[in-house]
C-alpha cells in the first residue's frame, strides 16, 4: 500500500473525524478544568444540536453551513438552561452527583430528539459527494471545511481565552477556584459563559457529524468514549491538548481498522484512554488531574 | 381465568425484581458504600449472562462449549467472570476520583456489547445462546415460574445478608470511611485503592449473578435482550430513589421503580402503534426527569442511610 492510499484511506478520514472529536473534547476539557465533572450528556448535546440542525435546514431550505451559526446559538441556549435547571442546585454537592444528573440528562435529550425526530437515520442533503482531487489526495470540500471550522472556532476560543476579561476569569477558575473567587471573580458569570461555549462547541461538532456521516440519535453517545479519550489524551484543561488529542484518536481509530475488524474501531479510544491514564494521567501537554 | 393471568404477572414482575436487586444490592456496595461510580452495569450483567450460558448450555456447533455443566457452577462462573473484567478496570481507574471510572465503565459496556454482537464463536453473535437449562424447569409452566421465584428469592436473601454483615463489620466501617473523607482515611492507614477495587470486584460480582439468573430465567440470551442504557440507568434510579447506602433501600426501590416501569409499559401498549413507539421514549424522559427531581428534593431516598454508630456484627451488646 502507497503512502497515497495511506493517506486517502486512513489518514484524510481520521483528521476530519479527529476534528470533530476535537470539538466536542474542548468542551468536556473545559468543564472538566473549569466546572470539575465529567459531563457525560456531552455526546447526546450534540446530538441534539446536528438534530436542531435538521430542523433548521428542512424547516428554512438553507445549507448546513448556514445554520451553523443558528444551531451554535440554540444549543449554547439549551446548555445554559440545562445548568439552571438541574446542575445549579447541586454544585454544592459532591461533584460526582453531578456526573450522575448529567448521566440522567443524556437520556433525556436523546428521548427528546427520538421523540421529535424518530429513530431512523437521516442526511442533510441528499447524493453522493465526489471528492476533489488535489494532487492525488482526495478530499470532499465537507471535509476540508470541517477541518478549517475547528481551526477557526478553536484559535476564536483560545484568543478569548487569553485576551477576554472572562476568558482570564475561565482560566482563572480552572487553575484555582478558590483564589479566583477571593479575587472576585463572578462564578455564576463564569459557569454561564462556560456552558455558552461548550453548547456551541458541542452543536459544532454534532453538525460536522451529520455533515460527513449520517444523523442518528445514538451518534452523540457513541461519540462520548472518544472525546473523553480525547480530552484525557491532551491533558485535562488544556484546549490545545483537547485538540491534538482528538486528532490522535481519530486518526488512530481509523489505522486501527487495519489490524482490527472494523467493529472494534470504539474500542481504540478506550484502549488509548486506559493507557493514558495508566502511564500519564496527565495527558501529552501535562493537564490537570482530578 | 383472569386472577391466574394475573398471578403469573405477578409472579413474573417478582422474578425481574428479585433479579434487580441483585444488581442494586452490587451498586449499592459500590455507589452506596464506596462512592464509586459505575456507568456500565448493563455490561457486568451481560459477561455473567453469557459466561453463565457458554457453561451451562448443551454442547453447540459453531461456538464455544456449551459445556452443559450444572447450573450453580454457570452461576459462580458468571460471577467469577465479571470480577475479572472489574479487576483491571478498577486497578487502572481507582486511584483517581470516579469521574473517570464513570468513563472507563461506559468503555467496558460498549466493548463488551461489540463483542457479544460480532464474536460468532463465543456468543453466536445476533442468534444468541438458547437452551440455557432453567433450574427446576421441566415443571408445569406455573410451577416451574413459582419455583425460580423461590430460587432467586433465597439468592437475593442471602446476598442481602452477607452484604449487611459485610457493611456492619469494620471492612464496612472503613469503605465509609473512606467515602466520607478520603484523606483522613488515608492518613489513618488505609490503602484507599485497593480497598474500592475490594468493592468494585465485589459489586460487579453480584451484577454478573443477577445477569446469569436473567438468562437461566429466560432460557436464553441474545445481544438485543437487554437495552444497555436503560438497564443501567434503571439500577441507578432504583438504588437513589431507595435510598443509596441502605440496602433494604435498595431493594425497596427496585420494587417501585419496576413497577412503575412495568405497568406504564402496559399504558403505553394500549396505545395506537405510531404513538406506542413515541411513548417508550416518553418513559425513558420521565425516568431520566425522576432522577433529576430525587437528586434535587431527596437525594437521601426513601430510606436513608442509617447514621450514627451501629451495633457491630457477632459481638454481644454490652
Amino acid at each position: 500500500m502507497g503512502a497515497l492510499e495511506i493517506i486517502n484511506f486512513y489518514l484524510v478520514p481520521g483528521l476530519v473525524v479527529g476534528s470533530i472529536y476535537a470539538l466536542g473534547a474542548v468542551g468536556i476539557t473545559l468543564v472538566f478544568a473549569i466546572l470539575r465533572y465529567a459531563h457525560l450528556a456531552h455526546g447526546d448535546l450534540a446530538t441534539l444540536g446536528a438534530f436542531l440542525g435538521l430542523g433548521l435546514v428542512t424547516a428554512l431550505g438553507i445549507s448546513p453551513y448556514l445554520a451553523l451559526t443558528a444551531v451554535m446559538a440554540l444549543t449554547a441556549v439549551v446548555a445554559v438552561g440545562i445548568d439552571r435547571v438541574f446542575y445549579d442546585y447541586l454544585r454544592e454537592r459532591p461533584k460526582i452527583v453531578t456526573v450522575m444528573a448529567s448521566l440522567g440528562i443524556a437520556l433525556m435529550v436523546r428521548a427528546i430528539v427520538q421523540m421529535v425526530w424518530g429513530v431512523d437515520s437521516q442526511t442533510y442533503t441528499r447524493g453522493i459527494v465526489r471528492p476533489e482531487n488535489w494532487f492525488g489526495i482526495r478530499v470532499r470540500d465537507r471535509e476540508l471545511i470541517t477541518i478549517v471550522a475547528m481551526i477557526v472556532l478553536v484559535v476564536a476560543l483560545q484568543l478569548f481565552l487569553q485576551r477576554s476579561k472572562w476568558g482570564k476569569a475561565m482560566r482563572a477558575m480552572s487553575d484555582n477556584p478558590d483564589l479566583a473567587l477571593l479575587s472576585g471573580v463572578d462564578n455564576g458569570k463564569v459557569v454561564t459563559i462556560t456552558w455558552v461555549i461548550v453548547g456551541g462547541l458541542c452543536a459544532a461538532a454534532g453538525l460536522f457529524l451529520g455533515l460527513n456521516f449520517e444523523l442518528k440519535a445514538m451518534m452523540g453517545w457513541s461519540m462520548l468514549l472518544p472525546m473523553f479519550a480525547a480530552a484525557i489524551l491532551g491533558g485535562v484543561g488544556r484546549v490545545e491538548g483537547a485538540v491534538l488529542g482528538g486528532l490522535i484518536v481519530g486518526v488512530a481509530e481509523e489505522m486501527s481498522t487495519l489490524f482490527l475488524p472494523t467493529e472494534y474501531k470504539a474500542a481504540t479510544a478506550f484502549a488509548i484512554l486506559l493507557l493514558m491514564l495508566l502511564v500519564r494521567p496527565t495527558g501529552l501537554l501535562r493537564g490537570k488531574v482530578l | 381465568m383472569e386472577w391466574i393471568g394475573f398471578a403469573n404477572y405477578a409472579v413474573f414482575m417478582a422474578i425481574f425484581i428479585c433479579i434487580y436487586a441483585l444488581l442494586s444490592l452490587g451498586l449499592n456496595i459500590q455507589w452506596g458504600f464506596t462512592g464509586l461510580f459505575n456507568a456500565g452495569i448493563a455490561g457486568f450483567f451481560a459477561v455473567g449472562a453469557y459466561t453463565s450460558a457458554v457453561l451451562t448450555s448443551p454442547a453447540a456447533d459453531g461456538r464455544l462449549g456449551g459445556f452443559d455443566l450444572p447450573f450453580w457452577v454457570g452461576w459462580i462462573g458468571a460471577m467469577v467472570a465479571a470480577a475479572l473484567i472489574a479487576w483491571p478496570i478498577g486497578k487502572i481507574c481507582l486511584r483517581f476520583r470516579s469521574d473517570y471510572l464513570a468513563i472507563a465503565t461506559i468503555g467496558v459496556a460498549e466493548i463488551i456489547r461489540l463483542v457479544i454482537k460480532s464474536e460468532d464463536w463465543l456468543t453466536n453473535s445476533a442468534r444468541g445462546i438458547t437452551d440455557i437449562p432453567r433450574p427446576l424447569g421441566d415443571l408445569s409452566y406455573t410451577m416451574s415460574q413459582l419455583a425460580y421465584l423461590g430460587i432467586v428469592m433465597a439468592i437475593l436473601l442471602v446476598a442481602y445478608l452477607m452484604v449487611e454483615r459485610q457493611i456492619a463489620s469494620p471492612w464496612g466501617r472503613m469503605m465509609r470511611a473512606i467515602r466520607d473523607n478520603e484523606d483522613a482515611a488515608r492518613a489513618m492507614g488505609k490503602d484507599v485503592p485497593y480497598r474500592r477495587l475490594e468493592a468494585f470486584i465485589f459489586g460487579s460480582a453480584l451484577m454478573g449473578l443477577g445477569g446469569a439468573l436473567f438468562a437461566h430465567f429466560n432460557r436464553s440470551i441474545t445481544p438485543e435482550a437487554i437495552d444497555p442504557m436503560v438497564a443501567t440507568f434503571l439500577v441507578w434510579i432504583m438504588l437513589i430513589l431507595g435510598g443509596s447506602g441502605n440496602n433494604r433501600g435498595a431493594i425497596l426501590g427496585v420494587a417501585v421503580v419496576w413497577i412503575i416501569w412495568s405497568l406504564s409499559e402496559i399504558v403505553t401498549d394500549q396505545f395506537p402503534h405510531e404513538y406506542a413507539v413515541k411513548a417508550k421514549y416518553l418513559r425513558i424522559f420521565l425516568i431520566g426527569l425522576m432522577l433529576q427531581l430525587v437528586l434535587r428534593f431527596r437525594p437521601e431516598g426513601l430510606l436513608p442511610e442509617a447514621s450514627g454508630e451501629r451495633k457491630p456484627v457477632g459481638k454481644p451488646s454490652d
